[in-house]
């Protein structure tokens, strides 16, 4: 069952091959119930060779699938293999699950748009591209995969490239995930100079020839590699622009799955991780202080989609809090749970933008629990999934994460903490404001129909993924009870893969009780706080400074020290490089030669025997110097 | 009896010399190429010469080359001269220096 493992990333390969010859005439909906079935497809594959795994024993739940070998130079041999275990199957289920529910989605949310197939397209590269990152079982493989969910995410933040925002949106996201990219690379040229080798098992294996300081460098280049793609401290603004992009691509790219491969990465390489803890802590407090920051700019936006996105690169932040932790398991269990829920957030937020005739502004909202009452019940569990309330999936996820940083650093437990009270006040403010309330909307929107249009609840394309993530959000927290129920504890069987680098936290029930207490007790305060608020004043300026609503101008910052020298050295280079140097280089060699060839050309007269004396004069010069040679 | 390799070669010279004259002075067109010949001659009777006195037979090979880019030349020098016979009536040298750059 194992050998079908190569179907995973060939199925949406194969329908991004057919949408991009045939997608036009499929066209809508064709292409995307043809996209949707290809991911479906691999979804079930995933079942069969996840089910495959368990299977066997525990040490022998690792698998290679070598499908070609890719680079052979000499001693490097790059194969283009697929390595199966736990994590990467982990990983797999969810890409692929979450993906099949997000594009039956947008068959529904992208109907009658012009590009219907390329939408399709798009997504299904984007799928193959996922799978390969998580199934590589090597870093230049994964890098194949790194870069193609990247290309993706470009062509899909500005997949409307009509508006200019969109645009440079998408050009925002690729340039700064290529600059976190470059971290990448040396990291991968220094595991080779030392290693000698690409795969991770045979990395993991000559783990003795990497120096403490390589190591180091190595942990924390591919952490900027992560920093980039997973939107953390100093490289998030480009998430909250990325949401420019169609609402599934929102939940899918950058919230579900491409926002999570530097979590993934890091989880990846824990065996590396392990040995430095330098790399470690940096991990831990950029996780910790971006998970705290992301929050509080969360808690101050107007626009539903950037609300979840900051919530996103909070939740991220935890993520690698966890990481640095040493809590990987903890880490995947957050991605796998913040999937669900926070594909359910955008999916249910897509549902009420799609419902009002893409109007995005929450303060344009209100009173929508009486017209969408499906996208309201599912919605609500998501908000109380992400909040943290127990029994929901974020409850326990958090909690492990928040347990782990409690017992090895509590100073970012405290800002763990705090964070955990935000995100409950954000989620429930975005609720509040959407769902209850007055009825803002036919106030007139920027758009300039509002008011006549009553919302809609959405078709059942639409409908079916909100309820089905919206019970795995609910249900999501058993996947791993705290303490480890022998017989039930599915991703316990994570803990094989990571070994000795795992962070054993011993802590007594007791502790674990009141940690629990009290994450349920801060998520429960930030909840009521945020509904007394928000739930019947939607204008509160004193709430929302413009230091959140501008995320701490990181952005104008940006642009003041790297956009404006920039824009200037530029501008030098078009007015006094390019005109003096260059042009005047070019046009100084041009006019020399004219001027050479003037007056020589003099020289041509036409007469032959004048030519001919010329020659004559040059041989007795010739001869005579010979002579005078031969002489002396 | 037989002459030595000097007479030869002085031979050699003084027709080089006629040719290299008759080259200069002349405006004939045909002239001047039964000019550019007797140089050409001139050179290959040094190089028998040599052949013969140094005993290597690599000089009387180097004749052949030599005629044969000299029938070449020839070929393609009085192709030129046609063309002008065609378009004027004689033809001297210097009526070329209208070909100037």
């Amino acid at each position: 069952m194992l050998h079908a493992a190569y179907l995973l990333p060939l199925l949406p390969l194969a329908g991004f091959v057919v949408l991009a010859a045939f997608g036009r005439r499929l066209g809508d909906p064709w292409a995307g119930w043809l996209g949707t079935a290809t991911v479906a497809g691999s979804f079930v594959v995933a079942c069969v060779v996840y089910a495959g795994l368990l299977a066997k024993a525990v040490p022998q739940r690792s698998f290679i699938q070598t499908l070609f070998t890719w680079i052979p130079v000499g001693g490097l041999q790059v194969k283009s293999a697929l390595l199966i275990d736990p994590l990467s199957m982990t990983m797999a289920l969810f890409v692929t699950g979450v993906s099949s529910l997000i594009h039956l989605y947008s068959i529904g949310y992208m109907k009658g748009d012009r590009d219907f197939a390329k939408f399709f397209l798009y997504l299904n590269l984007f799928v193959a591209s996922m799978l390969i990152l998580v199934l590589a079982d090597n870093l230049l493989f994964t890098f194949v995969g790194w870069e193609g969910v990247g290309v993706c995410s470009y062509w899909l933040v500005s997949f409307w490239f009509g508006r200019d925002s969109a645009a440079s949106a998408g050009k925002k996201a690729f340039i700064y995930n290529r600059l976190a990219d470059v971290g990448f690379l040396i990291a991968v040229f220094l595991v080779f100079s030392k290693t000698g080798t690409l795969d991770y098992k045979g990395i993991f294996s000559h783990l003795s020839l990497i120096g403490g300081g390589t190591g180091t460098a190595i942990c924390l280049l591919l952490f900027v590699a992560a920093v980039g793609k997973s939107a953390q401290l100093p490289l998030f603004p480009w998430l909250a622009d990325a949401m420019e992009g169609p609402t599934p691509v929102s939940a899918l790219i950058h919230a579900a799955t491409m926002v999570t491969a530097g979590v993934y990465l890091m989880c990846r390489i824990s065996p590396l991780l392990a040995l430095s803890h330098d790399a470690q802590l940096v991990v831990a407090s950029v996780g910790a202080v971006t998970a705290f920051v992301a929050a509080t700019i969360g808690c101050a936006q107007q626009d539903i989609k950037k609300v979840l996105a900051y919530s996103t690169v909070s939740q991220l932040g935890y993520m690698f809090l966890a990481v640095g932790t040493g809590a990987y398991e903890a880490a995947i269990f957050l991605m796998v749970a913040h999937a669900f829920f926070k594909a359910l957030l955008f999916l249910g937020a897509g549902s009420v933008i799609h419902g009002l005739h893409d109007e995005q502004d929450l303060k344009r909202m209100g009173n929508l629990r009486r017209y969408m009452r499906l996208t309201f019940v599912t919605f609500g569990v998501g908000v109380l999934a992400i909040a943290g309330i127990p029994p929901l999936s974020g409850f326990f996820a958090k909690g492990d994460i928040l347990d782990n940083a409690f017992a090895r650093y509590p100073a970012l437990w405290v800002l763990g903490l705090a964070t955990a009270a935000l995100t409950a006040y954000y989620v429930t403010r975005l609720m509040a404001l959407a769902f209850y309330g007055d009825d803002r909307w036919h106030q007139g929107s920027a758009a300039g129909h509002g008011g006549d249009a009553e919302p809609h609840e959405s078709p059942w394309v639409m409908a079916l993924p909100l309820v089905v993530l919206s019970v795995l959000a609910l249900v999501g927290g058993l996947l791993d009870l705290p303490g480890h129920h022998p017989g039930f504890a599915p991703l316990g069987w994570l803990a094989p893969v990571f070994g000795s680098a795992l962070y054993q936290a011993h802590q007594s029930a007791g502790t674990l009780w009141a940690l629990g207490i009290v994450d349920a007790a801060v998520a429960l305060v930030g909840l009521s706080v945020a509904f007394v608020l928000w739930s019947r004043r939607a204008e509160r300026p004193e709430l929302e400074p413009a230091v959140l609503q501008r995320a701490y101008f990181l952005d104008d910052v940006y642009d003041a020290v790297i956009g404006r020298p920039g824009q200037a050295f530029a501008r030098f280079c078009a007015t006094v490089i390019e005109v003096k140097v260059i042009d005047g280089a070019v046009n100084g060699l041009g006019r020399v030669t004219r001027a050479a060839g003037g007056s020589l050309r003099r020289v041509q007269t036409g007469f032959v025997r004048q030519y001919a004396l010329g020659i004559v004069l040059g041989g007795v010069v010739l001869l005579a110097w010979m002579l005078s040679r031969a002489v002396s | 009896m037989s002459l030595s390799g000097a007479w030869y070669l002085g031979l050699a010279a003084v027709v080089f010399s006629i040719g290299t004259l008759g080259l200069l002075v002349r405006r004939n067109v045909l002239v001047m190429f039964m000019c550019v010949e007797l140089m050409l001659n001139a050179v290959n009777l040094t190089f028998v010469t040599f052949s013969r006195m140094l005993n290597d037979i690599g000089g009387q090979a180097l004749v052949f080359f030599t005629l044969v880019v000299a029938a070449a030349e020839v070929v393609v020098g009085l192709g030129i001269v046609v063309a002008i016979f065609r378009r004027r009536r004689g033809a001297t040298a210097d009526d070329f220096h209208i070909m100037r750059g």
